[in-house]
């Protein structure tokens, strides 16, 4: 009797189809709509006479002779140098991964096996972490940082990204640990290993499930900063993200708008793939606070 | 670690409590041949070696908190005087800039956080109820606001909505004015800021509640179907009190979120019709003049007020933990 009871009326089931496809494309043409306005020029994608330009490229067609440019890019990437700062990117965002998942497995695996119970203060920390503007943070750091010569290096934006990053991924990391029996490695003590063997052995091979998810949020805040990118480094060695808001704020002159549309397709189709490979762990970590309480 | 947290704080607090050294001034006699003039002039090196041997400024107390920038208690007051009903009065706080910003964000808080809620909620069961083949890429769509870097994702919006991109031309023969633009009109930028606001959060509350419909009792359900419910009351009594926890939670995480709003005011360039909390302290800090007191001071008061939305769920919390 259910499938044929849950069935849905025609007319209830033609609503649901069309409220999905109008959040689909609101969700998905703004980012469609941009890409394929990059290969344009501006006055095509900026169009004071009809928005359909944009479509047909007809400007396009009489400055470059092609219905596509790769203008946009080349000016991004050679002239303004936006591969320093996909470097530099790429440079903080492994290191902030890399220690910020080092010192949370450890801790966390420290912290789920200990008898104390620290994981409520772990939880306010980590939601305290989530609530506050890091820019507020930033203001503070800003005048040592100045007195000690620190700003503008990359090293210290890694430091400050790894704090902001660390409550919410040790409170992450411990919860995971907590669901692996203990009995799993007390067993492995019994079989005469000593805590590190334990862990080597026994917790790292089933561990990364969690470590994964984790990772990739460390990889998103680190990746998505702004306040603290923006703030502590020097404009020779910006990231992605303030790089592209230099682009506005700088020069509105002809063109440079198209550099800017060419840098944020290039900033987003990171992300785009890391959706396409990792969109089970993806929703698994952000339901995992949720189920949880 | 707990330095580097602890740490920034303690020196927000200490720098919010002084001013920068005033300029030096030396009064000057030039003596010409038409008789002496007493000029006043700045000093550069002694400002400067007083800003060296002080960095921090000279010390003013609770004056940085007070002052027009602020909390404006003598602006206040007197703004209380001379206006003649509260819109006068609602006019006149709008001009000073905490106010204005602190407004600014707890509007946007409080009407983007239910909107993405409901937005979320209508997503997950409709998706919950197209085919399985289809869930998957619906779920990737989805995310796409989401996980896209809010600077950049506002800003392919704000590209859109410009009076010369497609959706401000739509806007335009919708209204039938051509020169409607959104970044010369305050209501205008508030509304866009709010609906990149709902567009952007959606989708978490999406995710969180496509998992909870996963779990719905189905046995439930089916009793419901056979006392006669019909599909609203089922999805009234039977799938809402499931969600209820979520909705919590997502409230609260959205309430963080949300609260802290920043970077679409950095991508509409919206500094002169909204100015959120954050967006006060980027914009002091940036610049010519590094106003490093003024920014501190502002962070204080957003802690502050971060402390104080948040004290709710805090003691629900603390109180859970002393019971369990």
């Amino acid at each position: 009797m259910s499938v044929k009871a849950r069935a849905l009326p025609e007319s209830l089931r033609f609503l649901l189809l069309a409220f999905l496809v109008l959040w689909v494309v609101l969700a998905a043409f703004p980012f469609l709509w941009t890409l394929w306005g990059s290969f344009k020029v501006e006055g095509d994608f900026f169009s004071k006479a009809s928005w359909s330009l944009a479509l047909t490229g007809d400007l396009t067609r009489v400055e470059t002779g092609g219905s596509f440019t790769g203008e946009g890019y080349e000016g991004a990437w050679i002239q303004e140098e936006f591969w320093r700062s996909v470097l530099n990117t790429t440079i903080v965002c492994f290191c902030v991964v890399t220690i910020s998942l080092t010192l949370s497995t450890l801790g966390g695996y420290a912290l789920s096996r200990s008898n104390h119970n620290y994981a409520f203060w772990l939880l306010i920390i980590a939601l305290m972490f989530r609530a506050m503007p890091p820019i507020t943070l930033v203001s503070g750091y800003l005048l040592p940082f100045y007195e000690w010569n620190l700003w503008g290096r990359l090293s210290t934006t890694i430091v400050v990204l790894v704090a902001i990053n660390q409550p919410f991924s040790l409170w992450m990391l411990t919860s995971f640990f907590r669901n692996i029996p203990k009995d799993l490695d007390e067993s492995a003590m019994v079989d005469g290993c000593n805590r590190f063997q334990a862990f080597r052995h026994v917790i790292i091979p089933v561990m990364w499930p969690g470590v994964i998810t984790t990772g990739l949020f460390s990889f998103l805040l680190a990746y998505n900063d702004f306040a603290v990118t923006a703030m502590l480094l020097e404009k020779d060695n910006q990231t992605m993200i303030p790089k592209i808001a230099s682009f506005l704020g700088t020069t509105q002159t002809k063109g440079n708008v198209m550099f800017a549309v060419a840098a944020v397709i290039s900033a987003t189709a990171p992300l785009f793939v890391l959706i396409l490979f990792f969109q089970r762990q993806i929703v698994s970590g952000l339901t995992a606070g949720a189920v949880k309480g | 670690m707990l330095l580097l947290i602890a740490f920034p704080i303690g020196s927000v607090i200490m720098q919010s409590l002084y001013a920068q050294h005033e300029q030096v001034i030396e009064i000057v006699e030039n003596c010409g041949p038409f008789g002496c003039t007493k000029e006043a002039a700045v000093n550069t090196e002694a400002t400067q070696e007083l800003r060296d041997a002080q960095p921090l400024g000279r010390f003013v107390g609770l004056e940085n908190y007070l002052n027009r920038g602020h909390l404006a208690v003598s602006e206040l007051a007197e703004a209380w005087r001379l206006s003649d009903s509260w819109g006068d009065y609602g006019n006149r706080i709008m001009n000073l800039p905490f106010y204005s910003a602190i407004i600014f964000t707890l509007t946007f808080t409080f009407i983007v956080t239910p909107m993405a809620i409901g937005l979320g909620f209508a997503i997950a069961i409709a998706v919950n109820s197209a085919s399985k083949v289809l869930r998957g890429p619906l779920i990737f769509v989805s995310l796409l606001p989401f996980i896209i870097n809010p600077l950049v994702g506002s800003l392919v919006l704000f590209w859109m909505v410009d009076a010369r991109g497609v959706l401000g031309h739509g806007l335009q023969w919708l209204t039938s004015d051509p020169d409607l633009s959104v970044k010369a009109s305050t209501p205008l930028m508030w509304i866009m800021l709010m609906i990149y606001g709902v567009w952007h959060t959606a989708p978490f509350a999406f995710v969180v509640f496509y998992a909870g419909l996963q779990t719905v009792n189905q046995d439930t359900n089916e009793a419901a179907m056979i006392d006669g419910a019909n599909r609203w009351q089922r999805v009234r009594y039977v799938t809402i009190p499931h969600i209820m926890p979520l909705v919590t939670f997502v409230a609260l995480i959205q309430i963080m979120d949300n609260f802290r709003v920043f970077e679409p005011l950095v991508s509409f360039s919206a500094g002169a019709h909204a100015t959120s909390l954050s967006y006060y302290i980027y914009s002091d800090l940036g610049g010519e003049t590094r106003l490093l007191n003024s920014a501190a001071a502002t962070s204080v008061l957003t802690i502050i007020c971060v402390g104080i939305l948040l004290s709710p769920v805090l003691v629900r919390t603390w109180r859970d933990f002393k019971r369990a």
